[in-house]
Order: C-alpha cells, then structure tokens, then sequence
C-alpha cells in the first residue's frame, strides 16, 4: 500500500494472516472438535479481511491448519475458478506463500464450499468445511441457549418430525442440500450447503474433515473413519439425487452435475460441478456428446472466445 | 458450445482496477486527502471508529477514502485492521467525571453544578440547506470570541474541573439504583471470548457500543413506542476527551497515553419497586467513541430494555431479548451474510430445480389420474 504523507507506521501481517496466539486459539477449539466428534465447539473467532458469510469460519481454520509445506485446493461449488474461490486461494498465497493447486489428489488442506469433491480422499488429507449456519437445528429452534440444551440431551424429535411432515406433505424427505446426519452416533451435525449427493463421502472418510463458521464462532470436525449416518426412517430411507445424463464434456456417470442454461429456447447441458475431476477424465480421453471434436482435451485450455 | 465459468482470476482483476478507478472519480477534481475527512467528515470518522472498535481518527479516515464513503464497508476495514493488533495490555478504567466537557446536557435539571453547555450541535439548527457551504473559496468560520463558553483541546482539559454526574447527584439521596458495584473480576472480553447467552451486562454493552447505529436507534425507539416501555429521561448526556492510563507494574502507577474522545448518556428510568426494593429510579447506560449521541442514547435505552429480568418486569418485546439483540446487532457480520447470498449457490440450486421438478411431475401425474393428493395419504 502507499503511506500518506502523515508517517503513518508500515502494515504488516502474521504467516497466514492470523497471529499466533489466535492460531493457538483455533488449533485448540480444532483438536476438541476432533475428540468429540459431531460437537460444536465455540471458538473467539476473528474479524477477517473478507466479509462474514463468505468463508471466514473456513479460511480461520485453513490458517491456523496451514505449514509452510503444505499444499492448498480451495473449491466453492467444486470448482478452482468460481470468484470466491480465487480470491481465498490467493489470499492464502498472498499472506503464507503457499503452494497451490488445483488437483485434488495433490492438496493435503482443501477447503471448500459447498462441495466435496469426486476424487476419493486419502489419509493425510484434511477436508475444511465453510459453514454458514452450523446448527442443524436452527431453523426448527431459533435459539441458541435451547438448541444447546437439546444436543446435550441428543433430543432430536424436532428434526425427525420435521422429515416426517415432509413425507406427510411430499411423500417423501424434501431435504436436499445441508443433509443432518448423525456423526459417530451422537451429535446431529450440519454437514453445511452440500447437496445430499456427498453425504455418502463423509461416512468413514480416510480425510480429517473440519467444519468452520466464521460469523457464528464454532468449529466442529468429524476425525477419519467415523460414522457419519444421514437422518431417515426404515421405510424412507436416505437416498441421493440421481441425473437422467452423463456429464456432456467427459461423459462421467455418478457425479453431480450442474445445469447450464444454453439459450432462451429451453436449450441445456449437464457438466461435473467437479471441474478438476472433469478436467482429468477429459485429459484421460473420455469425451461427453457436447465435446468439442478438434479441441485441446482439457477444459481449461477449451475455447475461450464465451468467456469475454 | 459450454461457456466455460473460468477467467475468474482475470474478472476479480479487472473489476478492483475498475473499483480503484471508480473510487477516484474524475481526476480532473482534486483527491480528498485523509486529513480533509478527519477534519471535514468527523462525525463519519467518529461512526467508524466506535462500530470499527478501534480509536485512530487516521486509520478511519483511511477507510473512509477507501471504502468511498460506505461507513460500514470502512467499518468492516477498521475491523480486519484490529483483529491482527496484538493486545499488550488493559488500560485503568477511564473516568468520565474528570472529562474534559465540550458537550453537557441534562434533560432532568435545569440547572446543575457544572452547567448545561451545549457545545457543538445539531440540535435548534433550522435544517435549511446551506448555499454558503456549496462553495469552498470563501468558507471561513467565525473564530470563537475571547469569553466564548466552548473549551476546546488543552485549554479544556486544563480548565474543566470534575463535573459530577446527574446520575451521581441523585444517588446520594438513594432516588437512583446504584451503580453495579466494581467486584473486582475482569469483564468479559467479546473480541476474545465468543459470546454466550445469557451474556451478562459487560457482554452486552461491549456489543452494543460496537453495534450498529441504525439497529440500536430502531429498537431505542421501539421501546419508546411501547413495546417494552421503561419511561427513559435523558439524565444527562456528555461529550468530550478523557485520559487513558496504563498501569505499569515495573513504575507501580498508571501512565497516561493519551485522550479519547467519548460520549456518555446516562438514562434515567422509573420503577416502581418491588416487595424488596423501594420505588427508585433505575439506569440505562450509553458509551460511545466519539460524538454520537443518537448511538449512546439508542444503547442506553436498549440497556435498560435488556435489563429486564433483574428488575422482574414482564419480556414482551424484541428490544428485551438479549439472544435477538446481541446476535443480530453487529453490522459487519449482518452485511456479511446478508450480502454472501450473491455468491454462487448453483449447487444447492440444482439439488432444489431438481426436487421442484420432481415434484411438479409427481403432480401432474396424480393428477391426470384422478388420484388423492398426497398429502392425505401419506398423514395417515
């Protein structure tokens, strides 16, 4: 920055922003979320310099994770280029210096929002959550100083019959996105905004999965290889969107998808909301039907000329 | 053809160099410097430093400029900007009895030992649009006449002796509630603890001093429309500098750093007892950076709305409910996630288009048969 002519004293700023002791803070909160899993620890969370709601939970905990060896993924909606995503990750490679990719595979600290990704996790491997209302019971409860009470007492009635009126009204459960699921048979977690579809990939995870809501002060965490069941009945049982195509650019089945609208006609394509995932399968030669013929393989290197 | 949602690391570019530009406007008018808003726009400066939490007229004047003029936008940088200052210690508590008075004035006395002085204001001004003012070359103000009552800086704080407060006075006759007593434990500290409910009086006001204006004024003003009604009388509202002091341990006193510029109102309540207190008057407290009555009068009228509970009356407004209040008074984090819904949510949108879709056929498919809705089936 340029200092006005007032000597005002230089700015400058911890590795990974946060100070130490802050660090310390969160890292603390991260291993009690750890050793009581599904729990929502209450943490000082911190001013940061992107607004509330847009990933300051994640990115508090992404800093205080972070070595100076490790290697970042940050996705929102399963992809390395939507806006936010660009801005986190070049927040970090500004503040830490760290190195970034866009490979699931090579990330040992991927944060997101809104999606896990399609490559399978390993161990080692830690998953940070965005979290914008960690209480899965909110909705149902507005406060605070009753919904604790009713973690405590793992008194879930209220979501339960509220997945029963759903199947009273709809004939089936109307939860898409943001799935409650019970983590290691206790606490009913708030997964965050991801469709149901990757519900499934938390159970039994081989990766550390951290969750952090930044405006709302709690972390909470589901440590590998923990249970991680999605609420349902016996004869309504959890089930996970399905899509009626293959992804149109790599031609992947069971995958979730988004919608691209083509033109005003009613024109549409389905393509991996994972673009990494999708760029790999197009490097690999799997085409989908609307596959350039002649274009370079990889998504990211395909026609430029809409972007503008 | 798929158009790619790539170029997001160009777009961001391009749009802060557009933000930059947009900021500086025309070029051919001359850039407003830090020293023209802290001198010019104070009363902005002094809003961004109380909701901001964080007393430097320069730094605030420095987010004003950067933020266009947005005052919460400045706030939210003055508040990123101290979350990484390390904290280095707490200083003596400041006494407002000893200000240093620009502004004085008492709604419940005409006359009180120290005098009603009503310094710079707003109020009894005609709001009539000054034409003088749309010009900058002949601006001058009247310099203050020799015998004018209106200290300013030193002079004040040298001159000004101890003004007691109104709300002093009437406790040495018992008619006011005492103040809490200081029992010697630290205060909570909002910024290093997260809040939990029920958050106890320093919790509150630390929130409240940083919340935003036009919340605290809103629901200021709704009690005074009846919902949770307390009879408020301005005891008395003052503006003007105090000392801080840091206690030293190694020299064993507390050493001055400096003057801070604040604004105190000190709201008098009825009550009319209980089977164990006397009828008395009770307190409603407001502290602000700076000079911002409208925000030390709205936080003392919402104190003494959260207050309750301990005074045994009846919670039956929004202004009374210390989760509501607290949890939704804090602009940063209130335009944070208000505003986060312009970010992308395709994902969770298409889990829904999907379901809607699903639905719509479900129904179109009952019925063309003629069948029972749903609904009453599946409610058995």
């Amino acid at each position: 920055m340029t200092h006005p002519a007032t000597a005002m004293p230089a700015i400058s700023y911890n590795f990974a922003y946060l100070d130490e002791q802050t660090k310390r803070m969160i890292r603390r909160a991260i291993l009690k979320a750890i050793a009581i899993p599904g729990y929502q620890v209450p943490f000082a969370g911190r001013e940061m310099p992107m607004p509330y709601g847009w990933g300051t939970g994640g990115v508090q905990v992404t800093a205080a994770l972070l070595g100076a060896d490790d290697v970042l993924k940050v996705i929102d909606q399963g992809s390395d280029d939507t806006t936010n995503a660009v801005a986190l990750r070049t927040f970090f490679e500004t503040t830490a210096g760290v190195k970034t990719t866009s490979h699931t595979a090579e990330a040992n600290v991927i944060q997101t929002r809104h999606r896990i990704p399609e490559t399978p996790l390993k161990p080692g491997q830690v998953l940070v959550y965005q979290v914008p209302i960690p209480e899965p019971l909110r909705f149902l409860e507005p406060r605070e100083t009753e919904t604790r009470k009713l973690h405590a007492l793992s008194d879930y009635g209220l979501i339960h019959v509220k997945l029963y009126e759903d199947i009273a009204r709809h004939g089936h459960i109307a939860t898409t996105y943001a799935y409650p699921a019970t983590v290691n048979g206790h606490y009913v977690m708030d997964p965050s905004p991801i469709p149901k579809f990757d519900n499934p990939k938390m159970d039994h995870s081989p990766a550390l999965q951290v969750f952090g809501a930044g405006r709302e002060k709690r972390i909470y965490a589901v440590p590998p290889y923990t249970s991680v069941v999605p609420l349902d009945f016996a004869d309504h049982p959890f089930t996970v969107q399905r899509f009626s195509q293959p992804c149109a650019l790599c031609g992947a089945e069971g995958v979730y998808l988004d919608e691209v609208i083509l033109d005003d006609q009613g024109g549409r394509m389905f393509v991996c909301s994972d673009t990494d995932y999708c760029a790999g399968r197009q490097a690999e030669g799997h085409t989908g039907t609307l596959s350039a013929p002649d274009a370079p393989t990889r998504a990211d290197e395909g026609p430029k000329e809409g972007c503008s | 053809m798929y158009v790619a949602v790539k170029g997001g690391e160009d777009a961001i570019r391009n749009a802060h160099d557009l933000l930059a530009r947009t900021r500086r406007g025309d070029p051919g008018v001359p850039e407003i410097g830090l020293d023209q808003i802290a001198e010019q726009l104070g009363l902005a400066v002094d809003r961004v430093m109380a909701e901001g939490s964080l007393y430097d007229r320069d730094l605030a004047a420095l987010a004003i400029k950067q933020a266009r003029g947005d005052l919460i936008e400045a706030i939210f940088l003055a508040r990123a900007f101290r979350t990484t200052l390390p904290r280095f210690g707490t200083s003596v508590p400041v006494d407002t009895t000893a200000m240093a008075i620009r502004r004085r004035i008492s709604a419940t006395f005409k006359d009180l030992p120290g005098g009603q002085v009503l310094g710079p204001t707003f109020d009894y001004t005609h709001r009539l649009l000054d034409q003088g003012l749309a010009t900058t070359a002949q601006t001058t103000v009247k310099k203050p006449a020799a015998s004018a009552s209106e200290p300013t800086g030193e002079e004040a704080a040298v001159a000004s002796p101890p003004m007691p407060r109104v709300t002093d006075l009437l406790g040495d006759e018992g008619l006011i509630e005492p103040a809490p007593a200081d029992d010697g434990t630290a205060p909570t500290d909002i910024t290093r603890t997260p809040l939990s409910f029920p958050a106890g009086r320093p919790a509150r006001l630390q929130a409240l001093a940083r919340g935003d204006e036009g919340f605290l004024l809103a629901l200021g003003y709704s009690t005074q429309r009846g919902y949770a009604r307390s009879h408020p009388f301005v005891g008395e509202i003052r503006f003007g500098t105090v000392e801080v002091s840091l206690p030293v341990e190694e020299l064993g006193f507390a050493v001055p750093l400096g003057d801070i510029t604040l604004t105190e109102c000190q709201n008098i309540n009825q009550f009319k007892g209980s089977a164990t207190t006397p009828p008395q008057f009770t307190r409603g407290y407001g502290l602000v950076f700076g000079q911002s009555e409208r925000k030390a009068m709205s936080m003392a009228l919402v104190d003494r709305a959260l207050r309750f509970a301990e005074l045994g009356e009846e919670k039956t407004a929004p202004a009374q409910d210390e989760e509501f209040v607290l949890s939704h008074c804090d602009n940063v984090q209130a335009t944070g996630f208000v505003e986060h819904l312009k970010l992308p949510h395709y994902v969770d949108f298409q889990a829904e288009l999907e379901l809607v879709r699903r639905m719509r056929a479900a129904h179109a498919t009952d019925e063309a048969a003629g069948a029972p809705v749903p609904t009453q089936e599946a409610a058995e």
